[in-house]
């Protein structure tokens, strides 16, 4: 800001002008123009590697554009009518739409009871508290790879313990639910401390003489639980749901390595488990290096995504109708 | 908050400035040559090449080359989308790639991208293949050359010679070849072995099985398989491929299959615990069941004739992309490589048979063992063969179409499909993506 700092009486200006001294123009300039020039840098890259590939990849999804080809023949929408009308597309649409609720709902749940049991007074607190973040700073690729295996059909781990309590094995990779259900775990045991640490952060911020009146008026922990923290979480819920969305919508690296050996990117021989991404890597690269139709693929999940975080963020205002009033108060 | 210091912005912004230099100055490129240093050339590869004592010598004689190998033990579905990624992008491939003949086909339509080997005194190299493994590098009108032929993918099967001992099976490759003169007496004596109950498969995967039956077949009869030599998709009429499918379906309802995905984490699992008795062989398979296998199982394995009449399933290529900064001296090491002495040394590393008829005629091809197959005679077994291979065509989107049929014939190995619906699948699945 342009204050001025020393106490120096203020110069007369020099008779017969009026401009504005070069000082007090830079100034103006500096107040008026700077902040732009500091958040250039985000809005820059954010140019470079977010808005371009963006609009060059629905460019792409307009052509008939094979990966290797020179001649890339316009097609207007062709791709996306064709697209629309893929069984296969849909079928991996559904698959990733049920994966994503069967990981988030659990994971969220969870990761909300986790922070309020890591916001009472424990011993070594930090401790605990950082540990539940160990799980995400493995490696997605290690993560899916352990899975994999664990979750193998005959040498699985999972099948070995379920053969102990007198249950059949499951082919947890060609069979669509049971492979839902397996990237599903993976995906909560890498995310749920991620939330945990988040809400946990948000349930700081409420103030502690809630909780005391409340203990005074009666109320129990459940109660305080469900009345006070989760209405006041709102907003920090709305924000684990969207980021949750997004991710969960874009889940590649989990279903791809729990899938393994020939055309794995097809996720299982009846596309059990292939999730949009999957779908969207099969046809622009190997084997059908459709790099138009790829891209048709990509803005529609990008749309997809869009619409999702939509019907989520609605649903959950509409439930915490009640609460804001009190957030108010 | 900490407020920012005049010296501390003028550090980040070093730093920015930097990070930022340093990523275009990764375009830059690498001036060796211009600085008189060795020039470095990368070999981009999947599987097993056995290119490594090569790679050495060829550096002892040339000190101004050094050479990188990527991609070994990486398969090709791995592989080929980074290929294709870096030719499309037009940077990023090795100096030198390799290439499978069945993604070939699809690189030959764009030769553009690939430095024409006719053009640096290739023609002159072609007696030292097979006629038609040097026809399978040229693009269709015959101007450019795209590749050089690495190896040929003659037939065998592989078995565990422990594992027929314990089924009361003969263990002597002779025998075991005379047990199966047809696909038929493969069914046969995989029901003998079944119903011994070894806690083992008798096969690994039907879909392994149903190409080497396919390619035989169509090699055999047609010499074509999802495409006709005009490139028009006759998966559906093919007589081949229907044979091949059948006779596949016959295998899995025996319930011969251990039903492992080939390559597949699963598959090499049970490589390791010993869950399975044999394996369609082409000649480079025997490296990869080394590989998986691992020293543990060394003796236990042997090689004997494959069912039915030879075939030849998979083989490779070396070409050198236009993209490449050292394309002459890439172009002196691929015919290195692929020379017969190149041939000869990849067969000993890792066994991939020679598509140079003057190795395959070579005393130290034809009198080569494998130790690790109990000392089979590996040279006479896959080189015998070699000469007399008949080629099969392979039309624009074989790999995509061979992945729906593969796709079908594992459904129905997994009892997801009965054969009827598996083959319906596979013929409308393989037209959908032949038309993508």
């Amino acid at each position: 800001m342009a204050v001025q700092l020393d106490a120096r009486p203020p110069v007369a200006p020099a008779p017969g002008t009026t401009r504005p001294s070069r000082g007090a123009r830079l100034s103006r300039f500096d107040t008026r123009y700077s902040p732009y020039l500091y958040i250039a840098p985000f809005f820059l890259l954010f140019g470079v590697f977010g808005v371009y590939p963006l609009a060059y990849t629905f460019w792409v999804s307009l052509h008939d554009w094979d990966l290797l080809g020179v001649e890339h023949p316009y097609v207007g929408f062709d791709n996306y009518r064709q697209l629309l009308a893929d069984p296969d597309f849909w079928h991996s649409v559904v698959n990733t739409l049920g994966i994503f609720v069967i990981s988030t709902v659990p994971q969220l749940l969870l990761a909300l009871w986790l922070a309020n049991l890591l916001n009472r007074q424990l011993r070594a607190r930090t401790t605990w508290r950082m540990a539940v973040l160990i799980p995400n700073v493995t490696s997605t690729a290690a993560v899916a790879i352990v899975f994999a295996v664990l979750f193998g059909r005959d040498f699985g781990m999972v099948n070995w313990l379920l053969d102990h309590v007198g249950v059949e094995a499951v082919d947890w990779k060609a069979n669509r639910f049971a492979s839902w259900v397996a990237i599903s775990a993976m995906v909560d045991w890498r995310w749920t401390g991620y939330n945990a640490l988040i809400f946990l952060a948000a349930m700081q911020a409420i103030p502690r003489d809630l909780y005391e009146s409340a203990a005074i008026d009666g109320a129990g922990r459940a109660r305080q639980f469900w009345s006070i923290t989760v209405p006041l979480l709102k907003p920090t819920i709305i924000f684990a749901v969207i980021i949750s969305t997004i991710g969960g919508l874009q889940l590649f690296t989990e279903p791809r390595l729990f899938n393994s050996g020939t055309n794995a990117i097809r996720g299982g021989p009846l596309r059990e488990s292939q999730t949009v991404t999957m779908y969207m890597f099969e046809n622009a690269f190997a084997p059908h290096y459709n790099f138009g139709y790829g891209s048709a693929i990509a803005w529609l999940l990008f749309a997809l995504i869009a619409v999702v975080a939509a019907v989520n963020v609605l649903l959950l205002r509409r439930l915490g109708g009640g609460a804001r009033k009190e957030e108010i108060r | 908050m900490v407020t920012f210091t005049r010296r501390r912005l003028a550090a980040v912004a070093l730093v920015a400035t930097t990070a930022l230099l340093g990523a275009t100055a990764c375009g830059g490129g690498d001036d060796e040559a211009a600085a008189g240093g060795p020039v470095t050339l990368t070999v981009d590869v999947f599987g097993q090449f056995g290119y490594e004592e090569l790679y050495k010598e060829y550096m002892a004689g040339h000190p101004d080359v050094k050479i990188v190998e990527r991609g070994t033990g990486s398969n090709l579905d791995e592989y080929s989308p980074k290929l294709t990624q870096w030719l499309a992008a037009g940077k990023g491939a090795g100096d030198i790639v390799a290439i499978e003949e069945g993604l070939l086909v699809e690189y030959k339509a764009n030769p553009q991208n690939f430095v024409n080997l006719l053009d640096h005194g290739a023609a002159d190299l072609k007696g030292n293949f097979l006629d038609w493994k040097w026809n399978q590098g040229l693009t269709a009108d015959g101007k450019q050359l795209i590749g050089l032929g690495t190896d040929v993918g003659g037939m065998a099967m592989c078995y565990r010679k422990d594992l027929f001992a314990k089924a009361g099976l003969p263990t002597d490759r002779e025998a075991v070849s005379k047990l199966w003169p047809t696909w038929a007496d493969y069914i046969r004596v995989g029901e003998q072995f079944k119903a011994k109950n070894t806690g083992a498969s008798f096969l690994d995967a039907a879909t392994n099985t149903f190409n080497t039956i396919l390619l035989q077949t169509a090699g055999n009869t047609t010499g074509y398989s999802y495409y006709d030599t005009s490139d028009k998709l006759v998966v559906d009429s093919n007589p081949a491929v229907r044979q091949a499918y059948d006779t596949t379906m016959d295998i899995i309802d025996s319930g011969l299959s251990g039903r492992y995905g080939s390559w597949s984490e699963e598959w090499v699992s049970a490589f390791k615990q010993s869950k399975f008795a044999t394996i369609a062989c082409p000649a480079w398979m025997t490296g990869v069941i080394e590989g998986n296998a691992g020293a543990g199982a060394k003796g236990n394995w042997d090689i004997a004739q494959v069912p039915g009449n030879g075939g030849n399933w998979g083989g490779s290529f070396l070409a050198v992309p236009k993209q490449g900064r050292h394309q002459a001296e890439a172009i002196e090491l691929a015919k290195f490589l692929t020379s017969a002495k190149g041939q000869i040394g990849a067969f000993k590393a890792k066994g991939p048979l020679p598509s140079s008829p003057q190795a395959l005629a070579d005393p130290a091809i034809v009198e080569s063992t494998n130790a690790y197959f109990s000392a089979a005679p590996v040279g006479k077994i896959f080189a015998e063969g070699a000469k007399s291979l008949k080629p099969v065509y392979m039309g624009p989107k074989n790999q995509a179409v061979r992945t729906e049929v593969e796709n079908a014939v594992r459904t129905v190995e997994l009892g997801k499909r009965s054969p009827e619906q598996g083959w319906t699948d596979a013929v409308e699945n393989a037209k959908k993506a032949a038309a993508k």
